[in-house]
């Protein structure tokens, strides 16, 4: 059950990046283009996203367990650290230059051609580089 | 309203719902460079089959929707070479940071997460300013 509930999920989400016109980079890249022609779609997409989950976590304070078992995840320390910086300094820089990111590189990959194909190929390398480059960096200049 | 902000918001809840729904019943965090870089560097092994099962139904439902609503246009610039950086730079970034526009942004912020907001409004101000120097000084992106 745990895959079709995930699968109802990334379905959902899926549609909602279609519907939302996110996967569409002029949208993404327009809403960070502040001294050009600002598209603020993306606000009210991350608005709108906001209302049912903020509900989702309210009740998930209240019930017991998780639907399919296990448990919730606890909400992490307040702890900003030099990776939380840092990285989503280099995401954002990746997410403004082709307007871009994860969800939306999937969802669209069906329609994106060979330059969609290619960022989520290259997406997936850094990814895989990524515990290699964090244990260089901790050697060099500790996180905390 | 302009017609975008309403498909903006309509599409939004759609995105907050899978994140709930994923939440409530599986009790997993939904945020898209997570599942995708658990997989990519076998940390979520375990959690291989769920993990696969969310993506291709992301990957799945816009190609089945492409044909009755039409499709998309991307706008993905036809430079290869600025792709391949930008996805280095997601991949490497979103690891980094354990986290991305779906796991700190949505999920995060909802729940009032410090470190959600704090993501969120760097790679916002990030992307702000490689936008402003690549586009609006530059003229190259």
């Amino acid at each position: 059950m745990r895959n079709l509930y995930a699968f109802l999920a990334g379905g959902l989400f899926g549609t909602g990046l279609y519907v939302s016109g996110m996967t569409d980079t002029a949208k993404v890249q327009g809403w960070l283009d502040v001294f050009g022609a600002w598209d603020p779609t993306l606000a009210f997409v991350m608005g709108g996203a906001m209302i049912p989950m903020a509900i989702a976590w309210l009740i998930a304070e209240r019930a017991k367990a998780p639907v399919a078992g296990g448990s919730f995840p606890a909400k992490p320390a307040p702890k900003l650290g030099r990776n939380l910086i840092l990285g989503s300094t280099l995401f954002g820089m990746g997410w403004g230059l082709v307007g871009l990111c994860p969800g939306p590189a999937i969802a669209s990959l069906s329609y994106n051609g060979l330059g969609g194909v290619i960022f989520v190929i290259a997406m997936g390398a850094g990814m895989l580089a990524t515990p290699a480059l964090r244990s260089r960096l901790d050697r060099a200049v500790p996180a905390e | 309203m302009p017609m975008d902000w309403i498909l903006g918001l309509a599409g939004g809840l759609l995105i907050g719902t899978g994140g709930a729904v994923y939440l409530l019943f599986n009790g997993r965090i939904m945020g898209a460079s997570g599942i995708i870089g658990g997989l990519v560097d076998g940390s979520g092994r375990d959690t291989a089959a769920e993990r696969i099962s969310f993506l291709t139904a992301v990957f799945l439902l816009p190609l089945l929707l492409t044909p009755v609503f039409g499709r998309v246009d991307t706008h993905l610039t036809s430079n290869v070479l600025v792709i391949a950086i930008a996805g280095l730079l997601v991949g490497v970034g979103t690891r980094f940071a354990n986290g991305c526009t779906s796991g700190h942004g949505v999920c995060g912020i909802s729940r009032l997460s410090l470190r959600g907001i704090v993501a969120t409004v760097f790679y916002i101000l990030a992307g702000g300013l490689t936008v402003a120097i690549f586009r609006e000084i530059l003229g190259v992106i």
